[in-house]
């Protein structure tokens, strides 16, 4: 903490004290309370937490597309955001939307269908190039988003809740895709969840939230060889314990109030 | 879920079942599309003869259907005639012309720029709502009996309707997809010409629509009043029926005006169910 060169060096995407407050009903809602938290180069980190934690909140902080009440936030190199669902431009095709993220990233015409043929392979969606996205299931449309995101050529990708609304075997299969993108790429992920079993399956690190105001609660470091099973019992054991630790600290909160 | 599963297998073979779902029998869907407004139209037909033959007024004031239409075959084979209609789409397709590129710059700045639009977003709507033919005599008065009088009032009822269509599109547009298309690196214009234009697109077909209608009105409003007397489009021919008590042309040239919105609008209909379509906004029935 003390060296910010240091961290530059090792780190990908630091949070410094950072606190988000909104106004609501003429009160202030405090979306986000002294977030302190570090990921490092390549790492693929989950947060969990209940909805109003502020995890979506801090992942728009770190895209940029909102500015903290107080603290830093700080990401080194470009950062790409993945939305829950129905974020693909509607009247653009599959290969339509990938495009625009490389053009509006500056990629030249020439190279550009070649980039998106090799990108919606990449998700496997080999021959649904000129498709619209009403036309495509859920998983496939988050395809197409990841898709989307990999054509900005981030060096961090922020993914909020992508697969909450899909069902269970296509979310599987994700996992699946994901993990071997992010180990082919080197990406660094920080990946939001409201699900314990999908952090758990997922990250390096497990981050969980607390809610109103959100903050880092505690941390879990899962060393289970990949890839993991969300079947597996050591993988739910370690699950279990934290979602008991979130429905522990909510009746808290419930009781509080 | 199997379609999903399929996608990671093997995408190809699911686009070849899908590409061969059987589709409706094209002569079918256009009976089926098309035979209620045959019905309208003999219905409509069936009731104009018998008010006729009610005898309710004399033939020369209310002819029937039949001398009608006879007229209206001879008045197409006039050359005048269709001069004239040649005329009135040409004052139609400039005037609404000079109102989509108003209307469209004007609802851009006015969705642009805040203060522009607490001044005058409220006004625009008013405008929607004034009945055009009130301009005519200002019209008159600034421009004289020509065709800028009639240009003049044509944009005034027309461009609000596209400024406003623009604007409703701009403002509705899913504040999930503005910042999608921030996220993805546009600012700006970038972000208007990539992801708000685009996303107000179906909106903004509405308010065309609308506008041509104003257009329309206005034009024959202009016309009917005779502003511009040498060049004779159908409105005046209309005017010039009733000062002749010439009843058949003048309802031919009813019908020829009536046909001609008609058509028009059922083109901004396909226009509108086609972007429609594109944007995933018909549903199922796609």
């Amino acid at each position: 903490m003390s060296n910010i060169l240091q961290l530059s060096d090792k780190h990908s995407l630091s949070v410094e004290r950072l606190t988000m407050a909104f106004p609501h009903n003429d009160r202030v809602l405090v979306a986000l309370q002294s977030v302190t938290l570090e990921v490092e180069r390549g790492e693929l980190v989950c947060i969990v937490g209940a909805s109003g934690s502020g995890k979506s909140t801090l992942l728009n902080i770190l895209a940029g597309l909102d500015e903290p009440t107080a603290g830093r936030a700080h990401v080194h190199g470009r950062v790409a955001l993945m939305f829950q669902e129905e974020a693909l431009l509607p009247w653009l095709t599959a290969a339509g939307n990938v495009e625009l993220a490389l053009e509006l990233r500056g990629v030249k015409r020439s190279e550009r269908t070649e980039a998106v043929h090799e990108l919606l392979h990449r998700v496997h969606l080999d021959g649904f190039e000129r498709r619209l996205p009403h036309e495509l299931s859920g998983g496939m449309k988050q395809r197409v988003a990841l898709a989307r995101a990999l054509a900005q050529d981030a060096d961090v990708l922020l993914m909020d809740e992508p697969f909450g609304a899909l069902d269970a075997i296509t979310r599987d299969r994700l996992h699946e895709e994901l993990e071997r993108i992010w180990s082919e790429t080197g990406l660094t992920i920080l990946f939001v969840t409201h699900n314990a079993r999908e952090a758990v399956r997922l990250g390096d690190r497990v981050l969980v939230f607390t809610s109103r105001p959100g903050r880092v609660g505690y941390e879990v470091k899962v060393d289970l060889a990949r890839p993991r099973s969300l079947d597996s019992p050591e993988l739910a054991v370690i699950a279990g314990r934290i979602t008991d630790r979130l429905k522990q600290e909510m009746s808290g909160h419930n009781n509080g109030n | 879920m199997a379609t999903e599963l399929a996608a990671g297998l093997s995408a190809r073979e699911v686009v070849e079942t899908t590409a061969r779902w059987p589709g409706r029998r094209p002569l079918l869907r256009v009976w089926s599309l098309s035979w209620p407004k045959l019905a309208a139209i003999a219905l409509v037909l069936a009731a104009w003869q018998l008010l006729v033959w009610s005898e309710w007024k004399p033939d020369y004031v209310l002819p029937g259907p039949g001398p009608v239409f006879r007229r209206l075959a001879q008045d197409l084979g006039n050359a005048n005639f269709d001069l004239g209609i040649a005329i009135t789409l040409r004052r139609a397709v400039f005037g609404y012309g000079i109102a989509v590129a108003i209307g469209s710059v004007a609802g851009i700045l006015i969705a642009r720029i805040t203060m522009l639009r607490r001044a005058i977003g409220s006004a625009i709507l008013g405008l929607q709502s004034m009945p055009s033919i009130v301009w005519f005599p200002l019209a008159i008065l600034l421009f004289g009996l020509n065709e800028t009088a009639i240009f003049f009032v044509v944009v005034l009822g027309a461009a609000p309707s596209i400024a406003g269509g623009l604007l409703s599109g701009v403002d509705h547009v899913q504040p999930l997809l503005v910042r999608v298309g921030r996220v993805m690196g546009a600012r700006g214009m970038s972000l208007y010409r990539y992801v708000i234009l685009p996303a107000a697109l179906p909106s903004f077909v509405g308010g065309l629509k609308q506008g041509w209608a104003f257009a329309w009105r206005s034009l024959m409003a202009g016309e009917i009043i005779g502003i511009v007397s040498h060049q004779v489009g159908i409105g005046q021919q209309i005017q010039v029926a009733r000062d002749f008590a010439d009843a058949e042309q003048l309802v031919a040239i009813i019908v020829v005006i009536f046909v001609i919105g008609v058509v028009i609008d059922s083109l901004f209909g396909i226009l509108d169910r086609e972007i429609r379509r594109r944007w995933g906004l018909l549903g199922a029935e796609a």
